[in-house]
C-alpha cells in the first residue's frame, strides 16, 4: 500500500482577511479584493487585488511583537499565514518545508547593480524556515502559475517516497511593478475587474496573497493524525503535464490540461461522474478560459459545478493554486459552492456548469486545476474524509 | 513487487534507477557520457552557446530567441534526447538562481520612468520553468514536468521526485538535472533516468 497523505490544516492571508475563516466570511458576502491601485509611477492605475500594507503591518506587529528581524512585505504575509499552522503542529527532523512562489522578493531588484541576497528564492525560503525552526532543507517549487497546485503534489510525492512524514507548504507572491509591467506589456491585464469565462472578459487582474497548508501521512497503525483535527482531506492524485505548444500562449486543444486531469483522476481512481466540484484556473484571458473549457469537455466534466476565484482575489501567481485549493476545501466543509464572480454571459465555445450564486452542495471529490506560462498545467484530486 | 515495495528497496539501493546518459556543460565545454564533444574558445556564454548550436548541427531558429538559461538547458537536453521518441519522458529540473539572469535584464528595462520599455519577449523568460517548456516544445513532450529552486544541487532529491513519477506510471523516463546560470556563471548537469 502506498502511504496515504492528508491535508489537515490551512490558513491564508489575502486582501479579504488574514485567516481562512475571515476569508470564507468575506467570500460568502461576495466581497472582492480587486480595486484600482496605482502601482507604477507615472502610469494609470490598474485593477488589482492588493493587501493594505498598514493593516498587514499592524497584524504582523500584533503577532510578532518581539521580532527584531527585518522582514519584507512578502515575508510578513508568509509568516502570518504559516503561524497558526506551526502553533498547531510540531516540526520534526522528518518535516518538509515547501515554498511555492514565482517571483519571491523581486521588488528588491529595483535600481540595484548587484543581486541582493533576498531575491534568491532559496534565501527567502531559508529565512522563513529558520524563523520557525525547520531543520530540513527547504524545497522551492517555481513552475509559474501552477506552482501552488504542484506544491501539494510535491509534498505528497516526497512523503510517499519515504523522505518525510509531514510537510508545511507555504505559497506567496506580491504585487510588484515588475509583474504588473510585464503582464501589461503582454496586453494581458483586464480593463476592469476580471470576468472569467464571460463573453466580455478582456484579461487578468493581478493579485497578492500568502497561503499555508499542513500535510501529513498516516499508516493505520501510526496514528499520526490526531482525532482532534478539525478536518481531513485525502490527497488522491496529481499530475502536471506540459502542452508542448507555446511558451506564453495556452494550447488550442487543451492537451496538457486534459492529460493532467486524466492522469490525476486515474491515480485517484475517481471518474468524471464522481467529481462534485471543480476549482478551475479561469484567469479571464480569452485564450486561457477557452482552452480550459475544451479540456474539461474532453474529460466530460462540463456538467460539474465550476468556479474561478480570480474575480475575488485576482491572479496571485505562485500563491493562487494553494489559496484556491484552500477555498475549495472551505467550500466542501461548509457544504456551500461559491459563484464564479463577475460571470454573466457564457463566453467560451464549450458548455461549462459555472456557478452563479452561493449554492448548498455536498462535496466529496474536488478537482483543482491550474495552467501557466511555459505551457505548464497541473491538476489534483482531493477527497473530503 | 508492487510500487511501494520497489520504492522501499530503491531507497536502500538507488542504483535500481538507471542513469542512461549524462551531459555536463560548464567552462565552455560540453561533455556527454564522459566524452568531451565540444569546446569553444568563446569568452561569453552567449558566444559559446552560438558555437555549440552550430557544432551540434541544430536546425531550430527559435533557439536564437531564447534567454541564456533556456539556451543552456536546451543544449544539454539536445545532446541526450536526440531524435528519439520522448512522448513518455518527463522533465525534472532545478537550479539556484531561478530566472534571475533574465529578471535582472527585465528590471533594467523598467528602472527608469523616463526610459520605461518592458518587453513581452523578455518578460516571458522571467520564469525558470520556461526552459522546460522550450525543450517540451522541441521534442513534443506532453509529459510531466517540474522545476525546483534549491540552494545547491541535490541529486537525491531530484531522483526521489523522479522515482515517484516513474513508479506512478506517469512516465517511462525522466530527463533530470541541474541547469544553473547567472550572467557568466553557468553549469548544466543533465541526465536521463529510467527504472
Amino acid at each position: 500500500m502506498r502511504k496515504e497523505v492528508y491535508i489537515t490544516d490551512y490558513n491564508c492571508v489575502t486582501p479579504l482577511g488574514f485567516t481562512a475563516d475571515a476569508n470564507w466570511k468575506a467570500l460568502l458576502e461576495g466581497r472582492s479584493g480587486v480595486a484600482l491601485h496605482k502601482i507604477i509611477d507615472n502610469q494609470d492605475a490598474f485593477y488589482a487585488s492588493m493587501i493594505d500594507s498598514e493593516k498587514l503591518n499592524e497584524e504582523f506587529n500584533r503577532f510578532f511583537a518581539q521580532n527584531t528581524i527585518d522582514f519584507t512585505r512578502l515575508e510578513k504575509m508568509l509568516l502570518l499565514s504559516l503561524l497558526p499552522l506551526v502553533e498547531n503542529h510540531s516540526i520534526s527532523d522528518d518535516t518538509a518545508f515547501i515554498l511555492s512562489t514565482t517571483k519571491g522578493n523581486i521588488s528588491l531588484l529595483k535600481n540595484q547593480s548587484e543581486l541582493p541576497e533576498g531575491v534568491y528564492l532559496s534565501k527567502l525560503a531559508q529565512k522563513t524556515a529558520d524563523f520557525f525552526g525547520f531543520t530540513t532543507k527547504p524545497i522551492v517549487v517555481s513552475n509559474a502559475c501552477v506552482s501552488g497546485v504542484m506544491a501539494i503534489a510535491v509534498a505528497k510525492n516526497m512523503i510517499q517516497a519515504g523522505k518525510y512524514k509531514d510537510a508545511f507548504i507555504i505559497a506567496g507572491d506580491e504585487l510588484s511593478e515588475f509583474v504588473i509591467s510585464g503582464f501589461n506589456s503582454f496586453q494581458a491585464i483586464g480593463s476592469g475587474p476580471c470576468k472569467p469565462y464571460d463573453k466580455n472578459r478582456d484579461g487578468i487582474n493581478i493579485g497578492e496573497a500568502a497561503a499555508a497548508v499542513y500535510v501529513t501521512s498516516c499508516h493505520s497503525d501510526e496514528g499520526r493524525i490526531s482525532q482532534n483535527e478539525k478536518f481531513r482531506f485525502k490527497f488522491l492524485g496529481d499530475s502536471a503535464v506540459n502542452d508542448a505548444n507555446h511558451i506564453s500562449g495556452p494550447s488550442r486543444t487543451g492537451d496538457g490540461l486534459y492529460a493532467s486531469i486524466r492522469n490525476a483522476m486515474t491515480e485517484a481512481n475517481v471518474s468524471s461522474k464522481q467529481i462534485d466540484f471543480i476549482s478551475a484556473h479561469g484567469t479571464a484571458t480569452l485564450y486561457n478560459d477557452e482552452m480550459e473549457a475544451i479540456a474539461f469537455n474532453r474529460m466530460e466534466l462540463q456538467n460539474v459545478p465550476l468556479n474561478s476565484m480570480k474575480g475575488y482575489y485576482g491572479h496571485c501567481l505562485g500563491a493562487s493554486g494553494l489559496l484556491e485549493s484552500i477555498i475549495s476545501m472551505e467550500s466542501a466543509l461548509h457544504n456551500t459552492l461559491l459563484p464564479s464572480k463577475n460571470f454573466e454571459d457564457m463566453g467560451v465555445t464549450q458548455p461549462l456548469n459555472i456557478i452563479t450564486e452561493n449554492k448548498p452542495a455536498a462535496v466529496r471529490y474536488i478537482l483543482k486545476t491550474a495552467s501557466g506560462f511555459g505551457g505548464c498545467n497541473a491538476a489534483v484530486v482531493l477527497e473530503k474524509c | 513487487m508492487d510500487a511501494m515495495q520497489l520504492l522501499c528497496w530503491k531507497n536502500v539501493k538507488m542504483s535500481v534507477m538507471k542513469k542512461t546518459h549524462t551531459c555536463t556543460i560548464e567552462h565552455s565545454k560540453i561533455t556527454v557520457d564522459g566524452n568531451l564533444i565540444f569546446e569553444s574558445p568563446g569568452e561569453t556564454f552567449q558566444e559559446f552557446a552560438k558555437e555549440a548550436y552550430k557544432s551540434l548541427d541544430l536546425s531550430y531558429p527559435k533557439f536564437h530567441k531564447m534567454d541564456q538559461l533556456s539556451k543552456l538547458a536546451f543544449l544539454s537536453a539536445e545532446t541526450i534526447l536526440k531524435d528519439e521518441d520522448h512522448s513518455r519522458t518527463a522533465i525534472v529540473f532545478a537550479n539556484r538562481s531561478s530566472s534571475l539572469d533574465t529578471d535582472f535584464k527585465y528590471q533594467e528595462s523598467i528602472n527608469d520612468q523616463d526610459n520605461f520599455y518592458p518587453s513581452p519577449a523578455v518578460f516571458v523568460y522571467t520564469l525558470p520553468n520556461i526552459c522546460v517548456g522550450e525543450i517540451s516544445i522541441k521534442h513534443k513532450m506532453q509529459t510531466e514536468n517540474a522545476f525546483f529552486v534549491l540552494d545547491e544541487f541535490d541529486e537525491n532529491f531530484l531522483n526521489d521526485y523522479s522515482a515517484q513519477i516513474l513508479l506512478s506510471g506517469k512516465a517511462d523516463k525522466v530527463l533530470c538535472g541541474w541547469v544553473e546560470l547567472y550572467q557568466e556563471n553557468y553549469k548544466a548537469f543533465v541526465y536521463l533516468l529510467t527504472l
